[in-house]
Formats: C-alpha cells, sequence, structure tokens
C-alpha cells in the first residue's frame, strides 16, 4: 500500500491539536534534542534527508539552509518565514496540515530557527485560512503557555518568538519575495533576484522561507535521521508527500505517499486513493502539481509519483496538486479559465504577464466563442512565447506554459473550435459558463466607463 | 486615543518594523466599519506613521480588503477549475435564484453580497462556498436554501 502517513502520524487516531496528544506521540522531544546539538549538525540531518521544498520549486532545504548566513557571519538579524500562503489552484495539503498536525509545523519552525540562527519566525498564512489560522492560533499560545514558544525556550537560553501573520487574498503572495514584501507591510510584488532572501529577505536580513509541508517534516528528519528518512522515496525525490487530489474523481481528498512508489494511475484509480472517475466515465487528463504546471493528457499516467518521472513525462510535481479532469470538459474553456486566474492575480509589475495575460485571456475568449480567425490561434502562441522568461516570478510564465500545454496536447479541439465557429461541445463541457471573478470585474468597469446620454 | 489605536500599537509591537502591521491593522479596522472608508485609513495611518494614500494604496491590492461599502453578509462561490468541475457554478446559480441577485451584487436591502473567488484552498472538498469568511464544503444546489435561510435568520 503506497500510503505512508508520517506527516500525518496517529493524526487519525489521536487529535493532534492538542499539545497534550502531541507530546504522548513524541512531539517536541525532537525540539529537546536539536537545542542540545550543534546547529550545525541539524543542518547537516537535514541536507543528508534530500528533502526537497514541498511548495513547488523543489529546492533542497538543506541546501538553502545553508546560504543563510551563520550569525558570526552577519551583523544583521535573522528572520525565519513560514509560506502558508497556500493558494495554488488544485493545492490544500497546507491546510490539511494546519488543522490536524499544527504542532508538527511548530516544532519544525523552531528546529528550523534554531539551526539558522533566527530568533524571530514568522508564518504568513492566507487570509482565507481562518479555521487553520485559528487552530495554529491556539497551538500556538499553548506552547508559548509551557515555555516552548518565546523567551527562553525550555530553559536553554535560546528564544524564539514566532509571529502568526494573515495576508488578505493575493495569489502573488505565495512567490517568496512577494510574501516578504506583503510581510513588510507593502503591496506584494515579487523583487528582482538576486539578491536571494537567503542573503536580503526580509527588513534586507538574512532570511529563510520554506513551505509549510517541508518546515513540517523537519522533526521527522530529526527522528529518522537523514540518512534514514532519505532512504523513504526514491532518488532525488526522498521522503513523503501530501498529494492532492481533486476534480472528477471518485474519493478526491490529500493522500500522503511514500515518492516514486505508486503511479499517477493508482492515485487515480485506486480503491484505496481516488476510486477512479464517477460515473464510470473516460479521464481526459491531468494536471499534475496543481494550475501553473503543464497538462498531461490520459495516456502519460504511468509517470510514478517523483520530481523525475512527472518532469520526464514532460510535467512538474509543482505543489502536488492532482487535478483529475474527465472526457466532459472543453479544453480551450480550460485554458480560458486558468488564464482567467492569471489575470485576476497578476500583480501588474511586469508588463508581459499583465498585459500578455489579459491578451491570453481575450483571444482564448473569442476562440471558445467562435469568433476567432486562423490567425489568432498562432497569436495566441505567439503571446505565450512573448511572455515566458520575461518576468520577475513564474506567474505569467505559468499561464502561458500551460496554455501551450493545452493547445499542444489538444491541438485538434482547439481547431475545432476554428473549423466550427463554435464550442463542439455546445455548452455541454463541465466547465460551460462559469463565471470568474475577472467577469465581474470587467462588468464593473464597463459599467463605470458608460457615459450616459442626454 | 482611541481603542482602534491602541490594538494598533498592540500589534505593530511585534513586529520589528512597525509598518509590518499595516495589514493587519487594515483588518482590525475593516471589522470596525465593514469596509475601508476614508476615516479607516486616517486612523490606520495615523496610528503606524504612514499616510492614509499609502494604506490605501496597500489595502488596494488585496481581495479581502473591502473599499467600498459591502452586504452585512458575504458569500463568495469559488469558481476555480477543481470547484467547477464538480458543479460550482451550478451552486453559484442557485444563489442567484434563491437570493435574486447577480453574482457581484448585493441585495436591495443591503444583507447579502454575492461574489465569486479564485481557489479557496478547498479543492477535494468543493464546491467551497465562504460564507462570511467560513468554507462550507461542499455546497451542492440543493444545500443552498438552508445557507440562504440561515443568513436570512441572522
Amino acid at each position: 500500500m503506497p500510503v505512508r502517513p508520517l506527516l500525518l502520524e496517529h493524526a487519525d487516531e489521536s487529535d493532534l491539536t492538542k499539545l497534550a496528544e502531541y507530546e504522548r506521540f513524541g512531539g517536541y522531544a525532537q525540539l529537546r534534542r536539536a537545542l542540545g546539538a550543534e546547529p550545525e549538525k541539524i543542518k547537516e540531518e537535514v541536507l543528508a534527508s534530500g528533502i526537497r521544498g514541498r511548495g513547488g520549486a523543489a529546492f533542497p532545504m538543506g541546501r538553502k539552509m545553508q546560504f543563510v548566513p551563520t550569525p558570526d557571519k552577519t551583523k544583521k538579524p535573522i528572520y525565519f518565514v513560514v509560506n502558508a500562503d497556500e493558494s495554488e489552484p488544485g493545492t490544500f495539503k497546507d491546510r490539511e496540515i494546519m488543522l490536524r498536525v499544527p504542532h508538527l509545523l511548530i516544532e519544525g519552525i523552531l528546529i528550523s530557527s534554531y539551526a539558522i540562527g533566527a530568533r524571530l519566525a514568522f508564518i504568513y498564512i492566507r487570509g482565507e485560512y481562518i479555521d487553520a489560522y485559528e487552530t495554529l492560533r491556539a497551538a500556538l499560545d499553548e506552547a508559548e503557555s509551557r515555555g516552548l514558544v518565546g523567551a527562553n525556550v525550555l530553559g536553554s537560553g535560546w528564544s524564539c518568538s514566532i509571529v502568526l501573520h494573515r495576508g488578505a487574498g493575493a495569489y502573488i503572495c505565495g512567490e517568496e519575495t512577494a510574501l516578504l514584501d506583503s510581510l513588510e507591510g507593502k503591496r506584494g510584488k515579487p523583487r528582482t533576484k538576486p539578491p536571494f532572501p537567503a542573503i536580503e529577505g526580509l527588513y534586507a536580513a538574512p532570511t529563510e522561507v520554506n513551505n509549510v509541508e517541508t518546515v513540517a517534516s523537519v522533526p521527522k528528519i530529526l527522528a529518522m535521521g537523514g540518512d534514514n528518512y532519505a532512504a523513504v522515496g526514491v532518488e532525488n525525490s526522498t521522503g513523503t508527500r501530501l498529494c492532492c487530489l481533486s476534480g472528477n474523481v471518485v474519493r478526491p481528498g490529500n493522500y500522503e505517499l511514500e515518492l516514486g512508489k505508486s503511479t499517477i494511475r493508482q492515485l487515480i484509480y485506486d480503491p484505496d486513493l481516488g476510486g477512479g472517475i464517477p460515473e464510470g466515465r473516460a479521464l481526459k487528463a491531468v494536471i499534475p502539481g496543481g494550475s501553473s504546471t503543464p497538462i498531461l493528457s490520459a495516456s502519460e499516467i504511468e509517470a510514478t509519483l517523483d520530481y523525475d518521472a512527472i518532469a520526464k513525462a514532460g510535467s512538474q510535481f509543482g505543489a502536488a496538486g492532482f487535478i483529475v479532469i474527465d472526457e466532459r470538459c472543453c479544453m480551450v474553456q480550460l485554458g480560458l479559465r486558468f488564464a482567467q486566474f492569471y489575470q485576476q492575480e497578476s500583480c501588474g509589475k511586469c508588463t508581459p504577464c499583465r498585459e500578455g495575460v489579459r491578451w491570453q485571456v481575450d483571444i482564448l475568449r473569442r476562440i471558445e466563442d467562435g469568433r476567432a480567425s486562423q490567425g489568432e490561434l498562432d497569436l495566441l502562441l505567439d503571446v505565450c512565447d512573448r511572455i515566458l522568461g520575461q518576468c520577475l516570478c513564474p506567474l505569467g510564465d505559468s499561464s502561458a506554459m500551460i496554455v501551450a500545454s493545452y493547445v499542444a496536447k489538444f491541438r485538434e479541439e482547439y481547431q475545432r473550435h476554428l473549423d466550427d465557429e463554435a464550442c463542439p461541445f455546445g455548452g455541454e463541457s463541465s466547465l460551460s459558463g462559469v463565471v470568474a471573478p475577472v467577469d465581474l470585474h470587467n462588468a464593473h468597469v464597463r459599467a463605470e466607463l458608460e457615459v450616459p446620454v442626454g | 486615543m482611541t481603542d482602534l489605536y491602541d490594538a494598533i500599537q498592540e500589534i505593530a509591537s511585534q513586529y520589528p518594523v512597525r509598518r509590518s502591521a499595516v495589514m493587519p491593522a487594515l483588518r482590525l479596522a475593516q471589522d470596525r466599519y465593514g469596509w475601508l472608508p476614508p476615516v479607516a485609513f486616517r486612523e490606520v495611518a495615523e496610528a503606524l506613521d504612514l499616510t492614509p494614500a499609502y494604506c490605501k494604496g496597500v489595502a488596494s491590492f488585496y481581495d479581502m480588503f473591502h473599499l467600498a461599502p459591502i452586504g452585512k453578509h458575504l458569500v463568495e462561490v469559488c469558481t476555480n477549475v477543481s470547484c467547477a468541475l464538480v458543479g460550482a457554478q451550478q451552486t453559484l446559480e442557485m444563489f442567484e435564484q434563491e437570493l435574486g441577485i447577480r453574482a457581484g451584487e448585493t441585495t436591495p436591502n443591503g444583507e447579502v453580497t454575492l461574489g465569486v473567488l479564485e481557489c479557496a484552498g478547498g479543492c477535494g472538498w468543493g464546491p467551497v462556498v465562504s460564507v462570511d469568511h467560513r468554507y462550507h464544503e461542499p455546497v451542492k444546489p440543493e444545500d443552498v436554501p438552508e445557507i440562504v435561510e440561515g443568513l436570512r435568520a441572522g
């Protein structure tokens, strides 16, 4: 059985949001051990584990920690920041971690902060996650009251405060430099890199930024030992991940799986996992890493659940958000709806993204409505090309890359919209008529621009 | 000195740089007024030594800050792809029918604003509907009348 609860170990049989329960299963034991060890030793264990960032970029956490200057090498304070701004369409794993094992995250923050020499840590949690915010707030309060967080942690002489900071609805703040600007009290726009946050991050001081799931893995890595953790999974993809399964599937939800040991097909069809497509419908496509990753057709689902195999199949593991799409979905509508998302969320800083994504939406709308000429399909791909690699952050790139992947994999369907001058689904697609936030925004702007006659 | 001013000072003390408190401060102000009127920006600005224009500039970037009045209750249906694939549009249309308004509008009595949301992070439990910022998951069209009834009662 590929399900391997590591982060969610004991979470089914026990309420691990309570400190006493968490401690009953060995909670905070790794913090106690860490505080008696040299910070360098902890960094070595994390490096040996091979764990790669779970937020999407897949950068090894151990190497990131090494980029942060040690306290004797910098005059500035060092900060640790948890990226809990989970907003990638198709991804809902960090929310489950915060709701079910908040102390595991807190313990991971404390150990990581101790390892890099940070005395102040922040959790940037997306504003909409009120349930997870309240659970974390209660867990933090309980941990603080027991001397686990704050001044003189467990009598060690080392202090570390954790500030829980809520976002306010902006997908872009999941990009780490935009997150840092937002945390500094600004509009959340990505920064030029370099300098990377490890050198100049929050308040221009060295800052380690990691995803919730990555940080929550740290106590497990210490408990197992880095080498033993690295033995879970396969080469280049160590440990477990919570794979988020959504869309047209019988049993959607998060499944914590050992990496590289099962395939996308199993995730979708295994009766203990996705359980197949409802009403026996045919699979059309699957998006493996959240909306920002290229689409895989139904014939490309033999890839195993690891970074290399999914890359070889032509996509990315990303944030492990698997969106299952059955035969009823129009691929032009899919491209349109996601492009609308990126248009809504583009911060506007880089012209190719701000303008290009709007062009994508306009052209896709014309194709969907049967109003586009042959040249406009070429123009769409040209616009995608002109966004790619031209911006400070991957938001525009994502919109460009995925739309280009839909056209590449489902070109006939796009062509049919042009030839028939109509959507071949005739209003019966599973995404027909979906209203997006940008639709409302555009309607509002149009209404304001209307000049009363007479 | 107002309660809001004091509450903002307390939040600001957590941060090495006080400007970091602008988002939590705006949230407090919005909780008080229901939206962010000009006076809210003046109060937040004064508490944090910023300008009202700066505070409005920050607020206008984020979807959860309201620069215009909204209804007493806010219903938002996630219509991103995972929710849409399992019927979010049908759920939205049922809300439109039950409330007698279109998405983006507020009921004439000012009670309920209906909106749509980009991915709420509940993709596996969709369609997700956020009612006064609390998630209901999943919400099928047949679940809508009860939610609307609850809003009318409270």
